[in-house]
């Protein structure tokens, strides 16, 4: 699950862009949440996750990252690899 | 405004054996922070990073840093 600024299909911020396009990429299927249509949850996934910024991903429910630490997993292979285990669990 | 001096020591203060390296990405409210530090052995990076952006709590906040890349490493 994705809180990102803009929608899959027009990101409104680089940052989101970059998770829209490394989760097209690994072709996997994820919901996706226009922080900008709503202010309260825009500041209280801030809040929930203790992460100051957005995008937040999130896989089951875990908090995995922003673009950057989504940017390193993907390079490092570790994200395609977290993915596979949990949809496999 | 922020100055990247600004931004060192905030981080310092709270990670003191950090190294820190700041880069401005576009004006000075879009940064690119390099932290490396011993507090970060043993830290998942949503951790680490979690640290570093508690030492800015407030400038992220009030949107004085409006983009933050941030990259953190251990010293090997």
């Amino acid at each position: 699950m994705v809180f990102m600024k803009g929608t899959k299909l027009m990101p409104q911020c680089g940052f989101s862009n970059n998770v829209v396009q490394i989760l097209n990429s690994l072709g996997v299927e994820f919901g996706a949440f226009d922080v900008l249509s709503d202010f309260t949850i825009r500041e209280g996934i801030k809040e929930y996750s203790d992460w100051p910024t957005i995008p937040q991903v999130y896989l089951k429910g875990e908090f995995l990252g922003g673009s950057d630490i989504l940017i390193e997993m993907y390079n490092s292979g570790s994200l395609k690899e977290k993915i596979e285990i949990e949809l496999a669990s | 405004m922020i100055t990247k001096k600004d931004v060192i020591e905030l981080i310092t203060k709270k990670i003191p054996s950090s190294q820190v390296f700041v880069e401005n990405l576009k004006g000075n409210d879009h940064l690119q922070v390099t932290v490396i530090a011993s507090e970060f052995n043993g830290l998942s990076l949503v951790k680490q990073h979690q640290l570093v952006y508690s030492a800015l709590k407030e400038e992220l906040a009030s949107e004085t840093i409006h983009a933050l890349a941030l990259k953190t490493e251990t010293p090997n």
